[in-house]
């Protein structure tokens, strides 16, 4: 063979390619190119436009030293903690219930899913119903007979964050449990039958031989929830419009009201960078190990 | 909503068609007036522009002015001006200004005598940037009122107090009698906004000015404002257990008896009507909490983009001489429930609150509002603390007026 004849590299396969440059063009310029300048504006005194006047870290120390701001972060650990532990939880366990060869197997897996077809606006409005000690839980439980009971999360600043995340729970963990069974329906019935052959215990069997297996599931499952962490904002703007006070702020609600109802683009520039860097802390190391270590066939 | 929403839009999209050759001009205007009250309001200003031969296309925003303001925006910069739009006057469309998208009407105030006729004059200072005046003030809403239900007075057998000090003494027989002494929603700018009434009635006129126009943040952490902080807290323990979130639900409670009483700006006074309570015998208001009697000239304006359009740029002069036209004023403002701009129109049919605020601004008791003093920026930050405040009991006075006054210094 002639190498002359051989096409380069770069012009195999070219349709495909030529075919792929809007998606890369708008990857680069709208995702690259709009943080680029987002974080560039961030060190500015931008207010209701963008200027190029810089400040340096002024935004960053003002941010940092906001109350607000320091709540919306810790509400945000809080509620990331809660949703990741309890929707894998919760989401696996309905997965393996349902794995048991049930009746209406489709029935109940309609019901658990039903809830992630409603937005979080929804889902945010029915909850502050539920929650609400006039006429939800609260109301239902003291017309039943027990006067003393009290439950009213979304009014009491210590608790609110739980709340809000009991609404994320229901609205999220079907899509989980979803994910999860087509995992397990995905795990090889011999292994089953080796296991109960061998005489092991099928909780051990899921601990030890079927959860490793679905290392691909899990890691898919944890993004999509880790993503919807870190977005967390219309369902706070439903439930309790970051009440009462400021106990259930967020920090993407931050960054919207700073640049919209305050008209300072800086410090909500600063604010969207701060997240940005959150996320790319808990990413990078992820992806060095899942990917930098050593090379997948 | 959507409804308003998509009518809109396509009107906006009918008037481009037919802009070239019809005689009338369509000039759409932007606003955030959506509740019934409102909707009248605007509708008289509608009719009074379409006489002239020209046609008003509403732009109705719903979801009040936090929400509208930045659609409003977002259309002025992103190229996409409407003829006119609502903004209240003072430092929100500062920047617009600034950036050269809005209308300078110097001229057509200069021949319409807008300096002699507006009243008091610091609206057109408001609407003033660097000698040029860019906007039309429309209405005054002031803040400083605080409405009692004399029903829930009554129930707690104690009299109606006259002033805050009474209302803060008669707080515990209300309590007592099972009635919320007084109603603060939840909503941010309400909390921000009471406290900035106790600045301007227990501080006084040249307290408050000293704070928000001067900026002075060491007087701002000294004892004349612990005093209203004081009053604050007074304010923050009555109102511990109201539980509703919008102000027109906190007046209602003052309405229904379950409140002893609001701090709440004049549109409160709309729910009043609407429920067929009559002023002086089932509410009775207290402008400036009935310690220090002056009204703030918060309000609406309408600001007009620049257009390239010469015959919408006319319709513009033409709507905003008839905005401030003094049939249009007292049309308007009676249906709004606000104070007319003008000095020389006559409001025969208004309440006893609105007369009792009228011969407040005819002596000239005024001061000018946050909005024209604090950008938005500060009043957010302001809001972020206030209703911090209000929600946390644990939160001690001390610490919250350190933050004000670290607020108040790095305002601009």
């Amino acid at each position: 063979m002639s190498n002359s004849e051989r096409p380069s590299k770069l012009f195999r396969n070219l349709n495909a390619k030529v075919a792929s440059i809007p998606m890369v063009l708008t990857a680069l310029v709208v995702f690259v190119g709009g943080t680029a300048w987002t974080v560039l504006y961030s060190f500015t005194n931008s207010k209701l436009l963008p200027r190029l006047n810089f400040v340096g870290l002024d935004q960053y120390h003002r941010l940092w030293s906001t109350s607000r701001w320091l709540v919306s972060i810790e509400n945000l650990l809080i509620y990331g903690v809660i949703s990741l532990v309890f929707s894998l939880v919760i989401g696996f366990l309905l997965a393996a219930l349902l794995d048991q060869k049930i009746r209406f197997e489709d029935t109940f897996r309609t019901i658990f899913l039903y809830p992630f077809a409603l937005s979080f606006i929804v889902t945010g409005l029915v909850w502050q119903w539920l929650l609400n000690p006039d006429f939800g839980v609260q109301r239902v439980v003291r017309d039943l007979g027990w006067t003393s009971f009290s439950f009213d999360p979304l009014y009491n600043s210590s608790i609110v964050i739980y709340g809000i995340s009991i609404a994320a729970l229901w609205q999220g963990t079907g899509l989980i449990m979803c994910l999860m069974l087509a995992g397990l329906r995905g795990i090889d019935e011999d292994i089953w039958k080796a296991a109960r052959v061998d005489g092991i215990p099928t909780w051990k069997t899921y601990l030890f031989v079927v959860i490793p297996m679905m290392r691909p599931v899990f890691i898919t499952t944890l993004v999509i929830i880790a993503a919807g962490i870190v977005k967390v904002y219309d369902l706070v703007v439903a439930q309790t419009s970051g009440g009462p006070g400021i106990a259930s702020e967020v920090p993407a609600k931050y960054v919207y009201d700073y640049m919209f109802f305050a008209q300072n683009l800086g410090q909500g520039f600063a604010a969207s960078t701060m997240m940005l860097l959150s996320v790319i802390i808990v990413i990078v190391p992820w992806a060095y190990l899942e990917f930098g270590g050593r090379k997948h066939g | 909503m959507r409804y308003k929403f998509l009518t809109a839009a396509f009107a906006a999209t009918v008037a481009l068609n037919f802009a070239g050759p019809a005689a009338a001009t369509d000039l759409e205007v932007t606003h955030w007036w959506t509740s019934g009250g409102e909707a009248a309001a605007v509708a008289e200003l509608a009719k009074a522009f379409d006489a002239t031969g020209n046609h008003w296309v509403d732009g109705a925003i719903a979801g009040s002015g936090g929400t509208a303001r930045p659609i409003m925006i977002s259309r002025i910069t992103g190229g996409d001006p409407m003829g006119a739009t609502q903004f209240n006057h003072g430092r929100q469309a500062e920047e617009l200004v600034q950036a050269g998208l809005m209308r300078d009407l110097t001229d057509i105030a200069t021949k319409g005598k807008w300096t002699e006729v507006v009243r008091p004059k610091s609206l057109l200072d408001s609407c003033t940037i660097d000698g040029k005046i860019y906007c039309v003030p429309v209405n005054i809403h002031s803040w400083q009122w605080l409405w009692l239900s004399n029903e829930a007075f009554q129930k707690a057998g104690v009299p109606l107090p006259k002033d805050w000090n009474e209302f803060v003494a008669a707080a515990p027989a209300l309590e007592k009698a099972g009635i919320i002494p007084l109603a603060v929603g939840g909503q941010a700018w309400q909390a921000s906004g009471a406290f900035d009434v106790l600045m301007a009635a227990v501080g006084g006129t040249d307290t408050f000015l000293k704070v928000y126009k001067d900026k002075d943040a060491t007087f701002a952490a000294g004892p004349e404002i612990a005093k209203v902080f004081k009053a604050a807290d007074d304010a923050r323990k009555m109102a511990k257990n109201t539980n509703v979130q919008d102000w027109n639900q906190a007046t209602n409670l003052v309405i229904t008896g379950k409140a002893g009483g609001q701090i709440m700006g004049d549109w409160a006074q709309g729910e009043f009507q609407v429920a067929g309570k009559t002023a002086g015998k089932d509410y009775t208001c207290l402008p400036g909490l009935g310690l220090n009697e002056v009204i703030a000239t918060g309000g609406d304006a309408f600001y007009f983009p620049l257009l390239k359009d010469a015959d919408k740029a006319k319709a513009q002069e033409v709507l905003a001489e008839t905005l401030l036209d003094p049939k249009t004023q007292v049309a308007f403002n009676l249906k709004k429930g606000s104070l007319p701009v003008r000095g020389d129109v006559d409001l025969d049919t208004a309440n006893d609150c609105m007369k009792k605020g009228l011969a407040i601004l005819a002596k000239g008791a005024v001061i000018p509002w946050t909005d024209q003093l604090l950008s938005q920026d500060t009043q957010k930050q302001k809001e972020d603390l206030f209703s911090e405040f209000f929600a946390k009991p644990d939160m001690t006075v001390e610490e919250a007026q350190k933050r004000f006054a670290e607020i108040i210094g790095s305002a601009d």
